[in-house]
């Protein structure tokens, strides 16, 4: 077993793992946290996308311990006060049905327009083709995102 | 403000907490739950031989092992047939823990209870199950050559076969009408298997209670209220101490119908046993191996016509794929049957299936249930006449169609629901006017002749169908209003991200004159209703909605009439607007909502201010009468039911331009446009958001998607690594249009829309490719090298 601390949200958290706990299962089992969703277990899906130091990655192909002591944003910690841009954007767009997929694409999509605010259409389906979602189509979530870069940039005029 | 909602789109009421990572999946739930996990068969035709447990008994944290001699009655027999068919005559049902005979990779033959689940999954490790191999039999043709049998009682490995014939005006049959026909022709069509791969696979989670004697079961399922009577038989609990309850549901599309299932039973026998709660989730690849596939069939067309392309007879012989077990009956290939049909008048036709046995995993329906299928074959059908004829392929369905004037159309034929498959409303001509101009269908030919000349090779395909929607038997609603006022909404039938908390929401409101915000909505949630059937067959708008629009008339009614009194007013004055009763013109003379509940429940104790003005010294009470008059109820609360004569039939035609890579034959989609007619919608946003994911999942099963198993029942692709399903990349935007033909069965003319998108697609795309390449494509999906095979084949 192994003593770790997680910056999850920006709050240190102590955890006693075993060395193969993913930091999908940490999250959601360890940490209460059950807003990482686990769509496959094999790194295609994406619906476990968090945000380690920034920067997407899948929570169900990492270990918990290999990432202690760095900072991981999950959707619960994506709105400051209130649902973040992006999440409004997918509200506002109808990006998301089931919802099970959606946590993963709120994430890489946080991340994607922090690096690229003013997507075209081309980079925004490159942006989220890391992704699967079984129930809108994508159109819907294409949108989306294009919209939350407008409700970005009209945040930080 | 208004309250009038209906057909408005209205923001979806489950987002906040969706986005916000609140959501409350079943794998959510039951955070201190021990953890199931399951030994599944290696093989697709074994006989189990032994067990040997001895190894996994040392596992730090092992709880229990149990194998299909440790069941008690009850719990060790065969999981119910769902849906008996006098047709089926040689069911058969899988086991909940294999005994002696494992008839599909993945079957469950040991389930294993430990602390977690990766103590569970060590323990299956360990545990060493021995086998003597049987021979496996897969693919329908090997099936029916009955070489070998995937059940030793079954012979030729058919578990159905059925005939189903409609002789023509004249009274000649369909062979009488194919041979006398001025053009025949004749086919074979194949169509693979897919599945429905909801991200968030099945799930269950029991707790016992020791003390009450009662089981509450949480289960990924589209029908809580019928696990729940399943339980109740099985482990011999009264109906009244088990409680299904199905939390947000992450996606069905039709695998979550089928109950109960193997871990649906044992997970809650085990919980009762060790008086422990505990937790099974399904993980992708149980899912791809375990859990449901469909899709796949094999046609034999004769299809014979006039001059104009009018069909005078078609003869169909299905076989169709079940797998290793038919729990859900023969429903696809009888909707496969029934709605081939589709939007067109057939002279006569005879449709043949044999439903055969094969050692995969079992098929159930899985969105659009069978008419996927349907539609391949007879708009493959109509494209191969017009391609015969010289002529325009819409012109040879215009020339087929049921017209506007000729509804309700009876097809003579029964369909899923046990009865007659009558069409209700439609206008087919105009929607296929609306996709013509959507398209560009008459423009598309100077197109393709430009692309030609560049090298291109562009194509144009058409599909349409016609979908039995909102079957029967019923669906029910419960709404009241609480002395707050606020409204709340139940139902039985269980969600998966349609967003029936908002379109129910917003029925509610409308009927009642209430702010949506007041309306609460809880479905699939048996403590709330313990009625239902379930959620399928575009079922839920239909059913629900009507019931709830029932049941909010019901409360309305009483509303106005306990509001009449107390405003002296005629009940037939008044409306209410806003969540406050009024009489009509007079708005001075109100009452709210809130103050009518607490007016309809005569109190003896009063709980707050509010509820003072129904005690019984208030003096608002007439002396002459009981407190509660003869026939009425305390509360202002109202239950209804939808039972409808026969289903709704909504309709659709879709159109692709794709471009086939000369050198690669990489098969891309330019354009994808749908013309959909569901009645009147009560959302169009979320109609709309019905459509896309149909369509997507469509385009998966045309280009992307097989279950590949090979000769010895192995699946080849059971990950999401192998089995392609579409990402953003490879979906094309959709373009969409509306008719509205209003449903003449039910109060709302409202028809279903869940399926609708994915029906047509693989024989839209099929049609298109064969348009840009210029040879038939008779079988569906089709991949880059299958069709460089294709061109490259001898002719």
């Amino acid at each position: 077993m192994h003593d770790i601390t997680l910056v999850v949200n920006g709050v240190p958290r102590e955890v006693r793992v075993p060395a193969r706990r993913l930091l999908s299962d940490c999250l959601r089992h360890d940490l209460g946290l059950t807003g990482t969703h686990v769509g496959c277990e094999h790194g295609v899906c994406g619906a476990c996308t968090v945000l380690l130091d920034g920067e997407p990655i899948r929570s169900c192909l990492t270990f918990a311990v290999t990432v202690s002591g760095r900072e991981i944003t999950t959707v619960e910690g994506l709105g400051a006060d209130g649902p973040s841009p992006v999440q409004r954007a997918f509200a506002e767009c109808h990006g998301l049905q089931c919802g099970f997929c959606t946590p993963g694409f709120l994430c890489t999509t946080t991340a994607f327009l922090r690096d690229n605010p003013a997507p075209t259409d081309e980079e925004v389906l490159e942006g989220i083709s890391g992704n699967l979602c079984r129930c809108t189509g994508y159109q819907n979530i294409i949108k989306s995102v294009h919209r939350a870069a407008e409700l970005l940039a009209e945040e930080s005029s | 403000m208004t309250t009038k909602l209906f057909g408005e789109p209205v923001r979806r009421r489950e987002d906040a907490r969706l986005i916000a990572g609140q959501g409350r999946y079943l794998d959510d739930l039951g955070q201190h739950a021990l953890a199931a996990a399951f030994v599944r068969s290696p093989h697709a035709h074994a006989r189990i031989t032994g067990i040997n447990v001895d190894a996994a008994l040392e596992v730090d944290g092992l709880v229990a092992i149990y194998t299909w001699e440790d069941l008690p009655p009850g719990v060790a027999e065969p999981l119910p047939l769902l849906i008996p068919h006098p047709a089926l005559t040689h069911g058969r049902t899988a086991y909940p823990l294999a005994r002696d005979i494992v008839r599909h990779v993945g079957e469950p033959i040991v389930m294993v209870v430990a602390v977690d689940r990766y103590v569970a999954e060590d323990v299956c490790d360990l545990i060493e199950v021995s086998y003597e191999f049987l021979k496996p039999v897969v693919g329908v043709e090997a099936a029916v050559s009955g070489a070998h049998l995937v059940h030793e009682d079954v012979p030729d490995n058919i578990g159905a076969h059925l005939v189903q014939e409609v002789a023509a005006k004249d009274g000649r049959s369909a062979a009488e009408a194919i041979a006398a026909a001025p053009h025949t022709l004749s086919f074979r069509l194949d169509i693979e298997r897919s599945a429905c791969m909801p991200l968030e696979g099945k799930g269950v989670y029991a707790r016992w209670d020791a003390d009450d004697q009662s089981l509450r079961v949480y289960s990924s399922t589209q029908t809580s209220t019928s696990v729940r009577m399943a339980l109740a038989a099985k482990l011999g609990i009264p109906l009244p101490k088990v409680e299904v309850i199905a939390p947000d549901v992450g996606g069905g599309f039709g695998v979550k119908i089928v109950h109960p299932w193997p871990e649906e039973v044992l997970v809650p026998w085990a919980a009762r046993l060790l008086n422990r709660e505990l937790k099974w989730t399904e993980d992708r690849r149980e899912h791809f191996i375990s859990s449901a596939h469909e899709r796949a069939q094999v046609q034999h067309v004769k299809v014979g016509f006039d001059d104009e392309g009018r069909v005078l007879g078609l003869s169909v012989e299905i076989l169709h794929d079940h797998g290793a077990y038919t729990p859900y009956g023969i429903i696809v290939p009888i909707i496969t049957s029934t709605q081939l049909l589709g939007p067109y008048k057939i002279g006569a036709y005879r449709v043949e299936f044999s439903s055969v046995y094969t050692n995969t995993v079992q098929v159930t329906p899985y969105r659009g249930a069978g008419r996927p299928q349907g539609v391949f074959c007879m708009e493959r059908t109509m494209d191969k006449i017009a391609a015969f004829l010289g002529k325009d392929r819409t012109d040879v369905r215009a020339a087929n169609f049921i017209q506007p004037d000729e509804f309700p159309y009876d097809q003579g034929m029964i369909f899923q629901d046990g009865r007659p498959l009558i069409y209700d409303s439609g206008d087919y001509p105009e929607s296929l006017r609306k996709l013509k101009e959507l398209i560009g269908w008459d423009e598309f030919p100077a197109l393709q002749e430009v692309a030609r000349a560049e090298g291109r090779r562009i194509g144009i395909g058409i599909g349409c169908y016609v979908e039995g929607t909102g079957v029967g038997p019923y669906e029910g609603g419960h709404v009241q209003i609480t002395s707050d006022g606020r409204v709340h909404v139940s139902t039985g039938l269980t969600s998966q991200g349609q967003g029936h908390e908002t379109v129910f929401a917003q029925i509610a409101a409308t009927e009642l004159g209430v702010p949506i915000e007041r309306v609460s909505v809880v479905t699939g949630d048996t403590r709330r209703f313990g009625y239902a059937v379930g959620t399928f067959a575009s079922r839920a708008a239909v059913m629900s909605g009507n019931a709830i629009a029932l049941a909010c008339r019901k409360v309305r009614e009483k509303a106005l009439r306990v509001a009449a009194d107390a405003l002296e007013a005629d009940p037939r004055d008044l409306e209410i607007t806003d969540g406050m009763v009024h009489v009509v013109g007079s708005p001075s003379a109100a009452i709210p909502l809130a103050t009518v509940a607490v007016l309809s429940n005569p109190l003896r104790y009063a709980f707050d201010e509010e509820a003072k003005r129904a005690t019984q010294f208030a003096g608002s009470a007439d002396m002459n009468r009981p407190p509660v008059a003869e026939g009425e109820e305390p509360g202002l609360e109202g239950k209804d039911y939808y039972s409808p004569i026969r289903s709704t039939f909504a309709s659709g035609m879709h159109a692709a331009i794709v471009e086939t890579d000369p050198d690669t034959a990489e098969i891309r989609i330019l354009r994808y446009a749908v013309v959909h007619d569901c009645g009147k919608m009560i959302n169009p946003m979320l109609v709309e958001g019905q459509i896309h994911g149909g369509v997507a999942q469509g385009v998966g099963g045309a280009l992307y998607e097989k279950m590949a198993y090979d000769d010895h029942g192995q699946l080849l692709n059971a990950s999401f690594m192998d089995f392609l399903m579409p990402y953003a990349t490879e979906i094309p935007r959709i373009e969409t249009d509306h008719l509205e033909t209003p449903s003449p069965l039910n109060p709302l003319g409202i028809k279903g829309a869940g399926e609708a998108g994915v029906i047509p697609v693989a024989s839209v795309i099929a049609g298109a490719i064969e348009n840009a390449e210029g040879f038939p494509i008779d079988r569906m999906p089709i991949s880059p090298s299958e069709l460089h095979e294709l061109r490259v084949r001898p002719a």
